[in-house]
């Protein structure tokens, strides 16, 4: 289990309780985040449930496929060097305390 | 405002209702006992076994809470009275609605042969489905598939990634004959058996057999018999107008509605599976997809709350099997040509669709760059020629904007 919290784009904060093995995406769309769509249910179809990750953990988190690095190029919103896709990140305790901004637009 | 169908259609119309600012009560309804789930993943995840159930689930308790749906689970509606403007549940009570949404789906359709009703003989729709299939599938050795369409596919590559022996049966003489180009389809029959399973074009299947109450081999027309101790049968699915038709509302292979999901009756809409769209000229279209749902999930709240919303965004649809992802934009049903961006030898390419030089679809497979870019392409009608297409040295992404 981690606490995420989750900062949509006009600043509205939420934190979210997401269980070990779940992804980031399937933890903020059950708990109604709206900033995060996740149309396509969590199968890298859809790029909408693109999000900014922590700066600090960035790094730690094992890198993108490559069809999640194709997916980022093709966000509604900018991507940027902490750009990912909330369905490709796994929850683990170490990202406990993790804070992910969410973008201006998924679609 | 009442729903009926708690699927992905039900549930979005409810969320979007509260979206464009209805305050009032909304009550949604469905007949299974989940709470709204995500259904693509029954025939992938679910089946492979990496994904809990608990994943499943599109929205958390709270959220119903905090939103002030009502959901109503395991309950089934049985009639509609439009002229009272109440809907009857099988218990007994009404429900008063001012609009009313109808999200009641599919169900899957039956083989007309006997034995269809042995043990061992499952189809996929609901969770319960997908279980029933999970459990077979840890017994099973010998997996006969009926039917080669994208639930088919799927169940067939979940059971070859476990090592199970494969045989898959399609009546036409390709795969995905309802769904998917001639060409998609060749890729796909070279797939499935360069990974080990039988697929059998042409194989009409005239009879079940089994044994104490349980399949034991599928019986095709050319007098062969398929030996198997598990049957998933994918021969399509049949949309749920019952209710509709019971209250004299326009059906045509689904509940006719138009593109802000209106019914005949301006109290009424409907959305998903269940519908089929009117279109300016020839038969109504049927779409089966997340996206479809989604759509006119949010453009049926606007259309209650008496606002337009049309949808017309173009279709797109995804499909996973083994490392193969597929994705459509678009409909190919009417092209005249086609090119090819990209090589099926190394499973990544995108197959574009023209009718009368103006792009109609595109088939990406592992090239989800393309379907994204794709996407836009087609929503914005943006003309593209079949040379550009096929240009790999010219990225999609900048033929959006005319001039650059």
């Amino acid at each position: 289990m981690a606490k995420v919290t989750f900062i949509e784009h006009d600043g509205l904060e939420q934190v979210v309780d997401i269980p070990t093995g779940w992804t980031l995406m399937q933890g903020a769309v059950q708990s109604g985040v709206a900033g995060i769509e996740g149309e396509c249910g969590g199968s890298c179809a859809c790029a909408t449930c693109h999000c900014y990750v922590d700066e600090a953990l960035v790094d730690s988190l094992p890198p993108p496929s490559e069809t999640e690095e194709e997916m980022l190029d093709c966000t509604a919103s900018e991507r940027r060097s902490n750009s990912r896709l909330s369905c490709q990140i796994r929850v683990s305790d170490a990202l406990d305390g993790m804070v992910v901004r969410l973008p201006e637009a998924q679609s | 405002m009442v729903i009926v169908g708690a699927g992905q259609g039900g549930l979005q119309v409810a969320e979007s209702l509260r979206a464009e600012g209805y305050d009032g009560p909304i009550t949604l309804i469905g007949e299974e006992a989940s709470a709204p789930y995500h259904r693509p993943p029954l025939s992938k995840a679910i089946l492979a076994g990496t994904m809990e159930e608990a994943q499943l689930a599109i929205r958390g308790a709270e959220f119903f809470e905090r939103q002030r749906i009502a959901l109503l689970t395991g309950t089934r509606v049985a009639a509609i009275d439009r002229s009272a403007r109440h809907v009857r549940l099988e218990d007994g009570r009404r429900l008063e609605y001012r609009g009313l949404a109808l999200a009641t789906g599919a169900r899957v359709r039956r083989l007309p042969v006997a034995g269809d009703e042995l043990d061992g003989v499952l189809g996929l729709r609901s969770l319960d489905d997908a279980r029933r299939i999970r459990v077979a599938l840890d017994r099973a050795a010998r997996v006969v598939v009926i039917g080669g369409g994208y639930i088919g596919l799927e169940v067939a590559a979940a059971a070859r990634k476990r090592g199970l022996e494969v045989t898959i049966l399609e009546a036409a003489d390709r795969l995905l004959a309802r769904s998917a180009t001639p060409f998609l389809a060749a890729f796909y029959a070279d797939l499935h058996r360069s990974q080990g399973a039988l697929v059998e074009l042409g194989a009409k299947v005239v009879a079940l057999d089994g044994q104490g109450g349980r399949v034991t081999a599928v019986r095709t027309a050319d007098g062969r018999s398929h030996p198997a101790d598990l049957v998933v049968v994918g021969v399509g699915i049949v949309p749920d107008t019952a209710l509709a038709e019971g209250c004299g509302l326009a059906c045509d292979g689904g509940i006719l509605v138009d593109d802000s999901a209106r019914t005949d009756d301006p109290a009424i809409v409907a959305v998903g599976d269940c519908t089929a769209r009117r279109t300016g000229t020839g038969t109504p279209l049927r779409l089966e997809s997340v996206q479809n749902a989604v759509e006119q999930g949010r453009s049926a709240a606007a259309a209650l709350l008496g606002r337009e919303r049309p949808f017309t965004a173009a279709p797109w649809f995804w499909s996973d099997q083994y490392d193969v992802k597929l994705q459509i934009v678009g409909l190919s049903a009417d092209h005249d040509r086609m090119v090819l961006r990209g090589s099926p030898e190394d499973r990544r390419f995108s197959a574009f669709y023209f009718r009368r030089d103006a792009l109609v679809a595109i088939d990406s497979i592992n090239r989800p760059a393309d379907h994204m870019a794709g996407r836009k392409l087609l929503d914005h009608k943006t003309m593209i020629t079949p040379e550009q297409a096929a240009d790999e040295s010219l990225p999609l992404a900048s033929l959006m904007r005319p001039g650059r």
